[in-house]
């Protein structure tokens, strides 16, 4: 939904140009990335030195065992956490130095989040939940409603903005995130196991609809440990004690 | 304008614990209510006293041995009195005879201090404990006292220690429920006096009968109870406003010769009016609030301590909601703020709760004792400006604890 349109209006273009950049220009480049955490005594290497570029409209698993250094790299590359030692630029800007008021932002307007187990407000509604980061965003009440609702047509919840999480499935929960992660236009999605909390059907119908993001331009990051899901990706990186395995494209 | 939301966050949480936020607010409640209950009738106590309900008339001054209340502190305090001199009889009449021309108005009055005064005629008694004292013709006057019926006493019945009495209308009642008292003997402390005359209602003020009264002249009370340990109370009303302070000078003067006082010595009696009556009652008022303030500020603090506890309670509860609003975006201070928010709402709530209840309260208990009904305004400002500084001083470790949080250890959190 990023993508431009044959002939789009000034307005428009105004609205979806901050953070557009036209395919294939470098979103994350990360270089020579090192995160020690310390456990009591013990030092652990959670990534010993990681290197890696995603260019916008790409679609991406990162893929590997539990203690691979999956996990931190995806709290990395989401602006959860900075990186102990190397280079972590998103979107041109440096990641690395960031303070957490400053990486607080970056999360609000780059990246949209996916949980496996969707995290959204339990006491609010649909369309409270996928405003919430258009309010941390300062949007105005009407702007903030209308994308809000803009965003959960999208995923195909026009008729469920008034719920509340537990009165929907748990597939529409997972569309309700997706919408939350898409309303303020993020230059990334990153979703941890998507469908990891979903029977294989519905997991497969989070999977399309991640693949129509894609398809409509969005840059789309899954981190996985199933095949079946890592399948979806156009190229895979697998992880291993804290290194990257392989980075290979795939069809 | 994302305040606005984050205030609406806020409350939303706090609604969602309907029980936990009121029974926090509670506390913050009964703190108000006792500060602002006191406060209240205190006010109104205050502002009855200086519009009107005197315990003088206008323009009155009284010379007595004793200052109102006892003095500054009952032990040493009230030692230095009671070394004074009693004011005698002879003094007194002294006194008002000098006064003669200047200020026609002398109320001599001395009161029956043994207690246990009981009216008795024809087998009905009143309950012990009437007021009971010797005066003169200027009681009704210098103590607005009304005559229902009969006479108020002549200066021939002070002159001549008649054994006549005035009597309140609840001895009346009580005495002469279905006769005519006007004419009757009755006794009092084994004397017997006349009934010349009935007051009117007076109604009740500030915690006694003004209508359990019995007065006979004053010169039959010396003559019937002797003089020993006795002392007058003389009061003195000037013609007006105008001359109020020329009177009193004068009343002093005359004072000191009645007393004999040497030109060096100091008035060793005092001298009190319906002001120092007033600032005497506020001295007493400063120490009820004083005395209040202390405990509702303990009360206060409980309070806080409670708002802070539920506060962090409610922090680790919500340890996975913070984590996913921190994802998607929310700065420190937003979180910060939510919560600061959550915990002065419950504070103001109880504060405002505390103030309604104590203003409810305190002129309830301020009609009972006959005062006006007032709004403390001043107060409940202070009540309203505490509660939000509670609110804030307890409620910013929780939120800045909150605050603080790593997101990714939050949104691990189950």
């Amino acid at each position: 939904m990023t993508a431009p349109s044959a002939s789009p209006g000034q307005a428009e273009r105004a609205a979806i140009s901050r953070n557009y950049r036209p395919p294939g220009a470098v979103v994350i480049e990360i270089e020579n990335v090192t995160k020690l955490y310390k456990m009591g005594e013990e030092i652990v290497h959670a990534l010993r030195g990681v290197s890696l570029n995603v260019s916008r409209n790409e679609y991406l698993a990162i893929m590997g065992p539990s203690g691979s250094g999956k996990s931190t790299l995806m709290n990395m590359l989401g602006c959860l956490d900075t990186p102990t030692s190397g280079k972590y630029h998103f979107s041109g800007k440096n990641v690395s130095t960031m303070t957490d008021d400053e990486l607080a932002d970056i999360r609000n307007r780059e990246i949209g989040f996916v949980f496996q187990t969707f995290n959204l407000l339990p006491r609010s509604t649909s369309l409270a939940n996928v405003e919430l980061p258009l309010i941390y965003a300062g949007l105005s009440p009407g702007i903030r409603r209308e994308r809000a609702e803009q965003a959960l047509r999208d995923v195909g919840l026009g008729e469920r903005m008034m719920h509340k999480p537990n009165e929907l499935s748990g597939g529409q929960r997972q569309r309700v995130a997706i919408a939350r992660a898409l309303v303020n236009r993020p230059s990334i999605i990153l979703a941890d196991e998507p469908t990891g909390n979903l029977d294989s059907r519905t997991g497969e119908e989070i999977m399309q609809l991640l693949e129509d993001l894609y398809e409509q331009g969005n840059t789309i990051i899954v981190v996985t440990h199933e095949e079946d899901i890592a399948r979806h990706a156009r190229r895979v990186v697998r992880l291993r004690d804290g290194l990257i395995e392989s980075d290979a494209r795939q069809a | 304008m994302m305040l606005t939301e984050i205030f609406r966050m806020a409350l939303v949480s706090l609604g969602a614990n309907k029980l936990r936020s009121a029974l926090t607010m509670c506390g913050i409640t009964i703190g108000v209510f006792s500060v602002i209950g006191v406060m209240t009738t205190v006010t109104a106590l205050r502002s009855s006293i200086e519009t009107g309900i005197s315990i003088f008339g206008s323009n009155i001054f009284q010379f007595a041995k004793y200052p109102i209340g006892g003095g500054p502190g009952e032990g040493s305090g009230r030692r230095k009195f009671d070394m004074r001199r009693d004011i005698t009889l002879q003094q007194a009449l002294r006194y008002k005879r000098l006064m003669e021309g200047k200020a026609d108005i002398v109320c001599l009055k001395v009161i029956d201090q043994t207690g246990g005064a009981q009216a008795v005629y024809n087998g009905r008694k009143t309950t012990p404990g009437l007021t009971f004292m010797g005066t003169n013709e200027y009681f009704l006057t210098s103590n607005q006292y009304t005559i229902d019926e009969g006479r108020n006493f002549t200066p021939e019945d002070v002159e001549l220690a008649r054994p006549v009495i005035l009597i309140g209308q609840s001895i009346r009642k009580k005495l002469f429920p279905a006769e005519v008292a006007l004419g009757k003997v009755i006794r009092m402390k084994d004397r017997t006096y006349m009934v010349v005359g009935v007051f009117a209602d007076k109604g009740n003020s500030f915690g006694g009968s003004g209508d359990d009264i019995g007065v006979i002249p004053i010169t039959r009370f010396y003559g019937d109870f002797g003089g020993e340990k006795r002392t007058v109370n003389i009061a003195t009303q000037a013609a007006d406003q105008m001359v109020y302070n020329d009177t009193l000078d004068k009343a002093l003067t005359a004072m000191r010769i009645a007393r004999g006082l040497k030109p060096d010595e100091d008035n060793d009696f005092e001298i009190y009016s319906n002001d120092s009556l007033i600032s005497a009652f506020g001295k007493v008022a400063d120490i009820i609030a004083a005395g209040s303030f202390v405990i509702s500020g303990i009360s206060l603090l409980a309070a806080g301590v409670g708002i802070m506890n539920i506060m962090l309670v409610s922090v680790t509860e919500r340890t996975k909601e913070i984590g996913i609003r921190k994802s998607i975006g929310a700065r420190k201070n937003n979180i910060l703020i939510q919560f600061l928010i959550e915990a002065v709402a419950i504070s103001l709530a109880g504060g405002v709760l505390g103030i309604l209840l104590g203003v409810a309260g305190g002129n309830g208990l301020a009609m009972m004792l006959n005062a006006s009904v007032v709004f403390p305004w001043n107060w409940a400002a202070i009540g309203l400006l505490v509660c939000s500084g509670i609110g804030v001083g307890f409620g910013f470790y929780p939120a800045w604890k909150a605050a603080s949080l790593d997101p990714i250890e939050a949104l691990r959190f189950e």
